[in-house]
């Protein structure tokens, strides 16, 4: 609602300027701030360029066929080396391409070193998102890489546990063969030392696994001491704590082993060759078998999150992080008629944000453990980040990396081959960014190697190939900056239809995000914020705030243009704005915003039904046909207000007959009018409880409810508008909401109209509350309205957002009439 | 003796304006808001108050739930009785000074049993009583409780059986009021049998002193009026008002509703005064008035004058249930047709003064068929003094009989019916407010003022 892009797109650059003189205009802490950015650039020119689309996500190893050489027994083993995980920004102006990546280590007992190295990236042609977003990225990231890790600690412990039995039963078992050969040939015999020999190695690697067993155990102990860890830990569902039992036990070898007897009793130990098989032969552990499938689907999930938040045109993102920092701060009001907060995940970014809060220039995050040789982030040249910095400073067109030669001849190499081993990086050592470049841009198929391609909706889990969206795939635009150019277009147009676009009708710099932004503004939140007890995000800076909430705007922002598509081209399929348990989200109440239009055209007494909606009285929606009740009730549900996270105050088909309870809960209802029995017990509780409902019936086009009379809801729904779009109208119903909610604020805050003055004092307060809103402007009818949606406030102040169980019905009495088209 | 044939031919319609149904303009229907409580399993026939905030329902699935009037909370639910609750009322004594409220209980499991509503715990039980109990009646003065049932049963404090009388009819005990000087009055089937309380000591005993057998039919309502008299209802329409003191008859009244004359031109006009016997169902006073429910109708009756005060054939479209008069003269009654209904007493208006016709106005095809389609008529009454009932509110929410409602005053009305809810309607202005009040509260305590 605030912050919207439309107000973006037509805000011109003397407008502004004029603006703050203007007693009128939005105080300066709710105004989009502009970057200073050179005159008549084109916002849409630094993206132009690149090979691809739209933004994606890449997960790629680091890959040595050479090193893969496993760990046969009696051969020297490594300590492990838990390695924080490192974030950078890498860049190929040429290509038009930026990364952050995100390095990560997974553990593999058949890997050299145990140690598979991966990196996760986000691949975006627009630098300053990578630059600006780099907190929340890394925040996002971050936490992918937590699930990996984790499970991937489980899975190596189950491997390594596997593999002590194997070394156990073949210790027996050589146990038994040399005092075979002792008994046959004497204790001196080839054969008999030869077997000594194995039986030693083989005692040798069951130390060794034991000892790795054991740091692997020891883990999550020794990380506990991070605060954000514990809490990763104890969101992740019951799987995780499971696991974290059976790994923190500080294990002696015997528990360990007692204890993985008992856990894997039905495993059967197999015997292990003294030589181990060709480590070439074997074939490499996919992601999923690395990181225990659970914690791979959650990855997978947690990536999908990332692309759908940063998905979309950087102005897009600041908008919806502006919008929602300031709707966080109206929390006593916001539940009436905005998509409803995912609470949660207010929670979960503020333990990841922790981590990622130190480095705002996006630098090596060396930890403070020692690093191995194995360790490939020392082997990144810091340097190379620093044009990077430069350019947040005033050189946003600048590279960020040096090109070399090599970088572009590898980046141009054509997608769908597999990597050759010859750029494979023989040693860490060896490793410069241009050859992490070139792992970009390649679609490297190796199962173990995962990407995430933009279209995220395929979330199946499995392992998914890069997506290139390079041969003329749909995509739908990120239209919502453009003016009104909804739907579909080809990429190709795409380019040419931004530069169109970026006349003088559109403002040609994008609003700055509020961490880069005005300070005195971002101050303004960290106050608020720490001020407000009931803020969930209570003492969180803005770039603490949550990333799936930005996810979920951004999408719903985005994919409108889509929904607006079908909707308008498929008019007559019965849309249906909930499905049971699903949420209501921003998405489905534009979309809704269409058929509210074509409703207020077509019915003169749409304005009757949206003022029941408002004022608390249930609108029944009577027909026999269940699309067209379905459709009236889409168009309708943006108006009910304190709507519910999943629509709960909305029933689109009911074919019983309801109670009185029913009313209570449902605020808009779409019944079917039947010929049956049951059909005519429901026409008996409509007459039953008609003083309690409005009715509109589709069939015979008549709406029976209480007269209205005011210019509130004639211009909420005036059916000469000359809105156009679907989208536009939400906007429009959403600005005159929250107009009429500030009004309801006010009436519901203000003292004096509501506290008596002595104890006797009922009548004066009464008087006074009508005489408040008659000053306001209202007529009886929409005091209504105001009353309604102040009782809905005070209820839900007191109560919290947590709905009580027994909630008062509200009414009035009041003669219905009936309108007729 | 009166015989009071309402609405006969000469009165047809006299005091009745046609307007029953109300419409839904009520202005001076206060009750704004409702407040549905779900809990019991089958019907709820009783309701009790047990303090300013808190009231007990109990019904036919012998549970037995406490309620929180202002909001709505079910504090306890009292489950013990297996089979349907007969009879409830409320027990105060004092106990170390304060006085302490009780609940009392009967159930056709043949049980008695003590409440406690503070803690929800059963305080004292009797089972295996020979007969169900019917009525119970807590005589506060002498500290004790009678049962009612096949037989009349007086209990102390700490449930021990007083003493009993012998076995009655079949039909029981259903209705008692206590008489001053330890007297009793019982009704049982058609007549109202007179109990004397003999205490002697610590002993009480308890016997049978006078049979009134004035009653044609057997008596649905038995109820106190002032110290002086006490009224008695019956199947018939009988109304009796007696004298408290030497039980002698003050005023009799038979109460016969006409047959409404459907049509005019209907043929059987040969027999067009048929007159009919409506039960007596329930009764309250205000020691004043006394207000029957006499059918699906209402009858005022003031016990000084001896003289009805108004009436109305048609109140319900069904069997009235429950009444009571309020101190502003208003009253309320709620039937088997789900609704409740409040009246108040106004002057006839003058003869001259055209007749105001009732607002039939309904829109739609949802519209309520109204019962009464004949033109509203108001004519000279017959009686001096006689005054018209009109209707002022109703209250829809039940889909079953209403069976009885419970004022709260300010705090609201509870109603129990049929279809296993109660409601409590509330004054919407005044919830208002108070939630105002609440929300301010709240700031204070946050400091966000």
């Amino acid at each position: 609602m605030i912050g919207s892009p439309d107000v973006v797109a037509f805000t011109k650059e003397d407008d502004f300027g004029d603006s703050f003189s203007d007693p009128c205009s939005l105080p300066e802490e709710f105004s989009v701030p502009l970057f200073a950015h050179a005159a008549n650039a084109n916002p849409w020119t630094k993206t132009s360029f690149a090979k691809f689309s739209r933004d994606f996500i890449l997960i790629s190893e680091f890959s040595e066929q050479a090193s893969f050489v496993g760990h046969p027994p009696g051969s020297n083993y490594p300590k492990l080396n838990f390695v924080e995980d490192s974030k950078v920004v890498l860049g190929d102006s040429k290509e038009g391409a930026f990364a952050y990546v995100h390095h990560l280590t997974l553990y593999d007992l058949e890997a050299r070193g145990f140690v598979r190295p991966f990196c996760m990236a986000y691949i975006s042609a627009d630098e300053r998102k990578i630059m600006h977003q780099f907190q929340e990225l890394s925040s996002g990231f971050s936490k992918a890489s937590e699930f990996l890790k984790l499970g991937n600690r489980k899975a190596f412990a189950n491997e390594l546990e596997k593999k002590l039995k194997d070394l156990e039963y073949t210790r027996s078992v050589l146990h038994k063969e040399t005092e075979l050969q002792k008994m046959n040939n004497g204790c001196y015999s080839t054969q008999a030392i030869e077997k000594a020999n194995e039986l030693a190695n083989v005692e040798k690697s069951i130390y060794e696994h034991k000892d790795l067993l054991r740091q692997i155990t020891s883990y999550p102990s020794r990380k506990r001491k991070d605060v954000d860890f514990v809490q990763h830990e104890t969101e992740t569902p019951g799987d995780t704590s499971v696991i974290d039992d059976t790994l923190n036990i500080n294990h002696s070898d015997k528990t360990v082993e007692t204890e993985s007897e008992s856990r894997k009793s039905s495993y059967t130990p197999q015997l292990i060759k003294g030589k181990s098989a060709k480590c070439f032969d074997k074939r490499l552990k996919t992601m999923e078998e690395l990181c225990n499938a659970s914690f791979f689907h959650q990855t997978l999930e947690q990536l999908n999150i990332i692309e759908k938040s940063f998905r979309g045109d950087l102005c897009l993102i600041y908008t919806s992080q502006i919008d929602r920092a300031l709707l966080s701060k109206q929390s006593v009001t916001s539940f009436l008629f905005e998509a409803e907060r995912d609470s949660e995940y207010g929670g979960t970014s503020k333990d990841f944000s922790i981590s990622s809060n130190n480095p705002t220039v996006p630098i090596l995050n060396l930890s403070g453990e020692p690093l191995s040789l194995e360790s490939y982030t020392t082997c990144i040249d810091v340097d190379h980040v620093k044009p990077g910095v430069e350019s947040m400073e005033g050189r946003p067109e600048s590279s960020t990396s040096d090109i070399t030669q090599e970088t572009s001849e590898a980046a141009d190499t054509e997608t769908k081959g597999s990597f050759s081993s010859d750029k494979s990086i023989e040693a860490f050592g060896g490793f410069s960014p241009s050859s992490l470049q070139a792992n970009y841009f390649d679609g490297l198929e190796r199962k173990s190697k995962v990407s995430i391609a933009s279209a995220s909706e395929n979330a199946s889990g499995s392992v998914a190939v890069p997506q290139r969206t390079s041969d003329g795939n749909l995509v739908p635009m990120d239209a919502a900056c453009c003016i009104g150019q909804d739907g579909f277009i080809f990429e190709e147009p795409l380019v040419e239809l931004a530069q169109e676009c970026c006349g003088d009708t559109v403002v040609n710099q994008e609003p700055l995000s509020l961490l880069h932004g005005d300070p005195a503004l971002q101050m303004d939140y960290i106050l608020e914020e720490s001020a407000l007890a009931e803020s969930p995000n209570m003492g969180l800076t803005f770039s603490e705030l949550n990333t799936e909430e930005v996810a979920k705007i951004t999408i719903e922002d985005v994919s409108d243009s889509t929904s607006f598509m079908s909707a308008s081209t498929s008019s007559d399929r019965a849309a249906s704005p909930f499905t049971y348990g699903s949420a209501s989200t921003l998405k489905k109440k534009k979309k809704a915003g269409h058929s509210a239009l074509r409703f207020i055209r077509q019915y003169p007494f749409a304005q009757q039904a949206i003022f029941c909606l408002l004022s608390g009285r249930t609108l029944v929606i009577l027909g026999v046909d269940e699309g067209t009740v379905r459709k009236l009730v889409n168009a309708l549900f943006i108006f009910v207000p304190n709507l519910g996270k999943y629509g709960e105050t909305v029933q689109p088909w009911l074919s019983s007959p309801f109670q009185l309870t029913d009313l209570q809960r449902w605020k808009l209802i779409g019944l079917q009018r039947a010929a049956s029995p049951a059909g005519s017990s429901i026409l008996h509780s409509l007459n039953r409880y008609s003083r309690y409902i409005s009715i509109l019936d589709c069939d015979n086009k008549t709406l029976r409810c209480p007269p209205y009379k005011g210019t509130l809801v004639s211009h909420l729904a005036d059916h000469r508008t000359q809105i156009k779009r679907g989208s536009t109208y939400f906007l429009h119903v959403q600005g005159m909401l929250t107009q009429l909610i500030a009004k309801a604020f006010l009436y519901t805050f203000c003292h004096h109209i509501h506290l008596p003055m002595d104890i006797n004092d009922q009548g004066s307060v009464t008087s006074r509350r009508t005489n408040f809103l008659l000053q306001l402007g209202y007529t009886v009818e929409e005091s209504k309205i105001v009353q309604y949606l102040s009782e809905l406030i005070k209820q839900h102040y007191i109560q919290g957002s947590s709905k009580g169980a027994n909630q008062s019905f509200c009414f009035n009495y009041t003669t219905s009439y009936l309108y007729k088209i | 003796m009166l015989r009071w044939i309402l609405g006969g031919r000469e009165a047809q319609g006299t005091v009745e304006s046609a307007a029953l149904f109300i419409g839904e303009e009520q202005p001076k229907n206060c009750f704004t808001e409702m407040q549905v409580l779900k809990g019991h399993f089958d019907i709820v026939r009783f309701l009790v108050q047990i303090d300013d905030l808190r009231f007990a329902s109990a019904g036919d699935d012998g549970l037995v739930l406490i309620w929180n009037v202002e909001t709505g909370d079910c504090l306890f639910a009292l489950r013990c009785h297996t089979q349907q609750i007969t009879a409830m009322t409320s027990y105060t004594f004092i106990r170390g000074g304060n006085a302490h409220t009780a609940l009392l209980t009967a159930s056709s499991d043949r049980t008695l049993s003590l409440w406690d509503p503070d803690s929800g715990n059963r305080v004292q039980n009797i089972s295996d009583l020979q007969s169900s109990v019917k009525c119970l009646l807590v005589l506060v003065r002498l500290d004790v409780w009678l049962s009612g049932g096949n037989e009349l049963c007086v209990w102390n404090r700490d449930f021990e059986l007083q003493c009993k009388t012998v076995h009655h009819s079949d039909a029981g005990i259903s209705a008692m009021v206590e008489l001053p000087k330890n007297f009793i009055a019982a009704a049982m089937d058609k007549e109202i049998v007179i109990f004397k309380l003999n205490l002697s000591g610590s002993d009480i005993a308890v016997m049978a002193m006078r049979h009134l057998a004035d009653h044609q039919d057997t008596i649905h309502s038995l109820i106190h009026i002032n110290d002086g008299l006490f009224a008695s209802g019956s199947h018939i329409g009988e109304l009796i008002i007696w004298d408290s003191v030497d039980w002698t008859i003050q005023s009799y009244e038979h109460i016969l509703w006409e047959e409404p004359a459907r049509d005019s031109q209907s043929e059987f006009r040969l027999n067009p005064q048929k007159q009919i016997e409506r039960s007596i169902q329930h009764m309250s006073s205000d020691g004043e008035y006394i207000v029957a429910a006499v059918g699906s109708g209402l009858y005022v009756y003031n016990v000084l004058t001896k003289s009805v005060v108004a009436y109305r054939r048609i109140a319900h479209d069904s069997n009235v249930l429950h009444t009571v008069l309020q101190q502003d003269g208003r009253l309320m009654s709620c039937s088997e047709d789900g609704s409740v209904r409040m009246w108040e007493l106004q002057d006839l208006p003058l003869p001259a003064e055209p007749a105001s016709s009732g607002f039939f106005g309904m829109f739609g095809t949802f519209g309520r068929s109204s019962k009464q389609t004949g033109p509203p008529a108001k004519k000279i009454p017959e009686v001096p003094g006689l005054r018209s009932l009109e209707l002022i509110g109703d209250l829809i929410g039940h889909s079953g009989a209403v069976q009885m409602f419970l004022s709260f005053k300010e705090k609201g009305l509870v109603t129990c019916s049929t279809d296993h809810l109660l409601i409590i309607w509330k004054d919407g202005e005044l919830q208002s407010q108070l939630r105002s009040l609440a929300v301010f509260q709240k700031l204070e305590e946050n400091q966000e003022l």
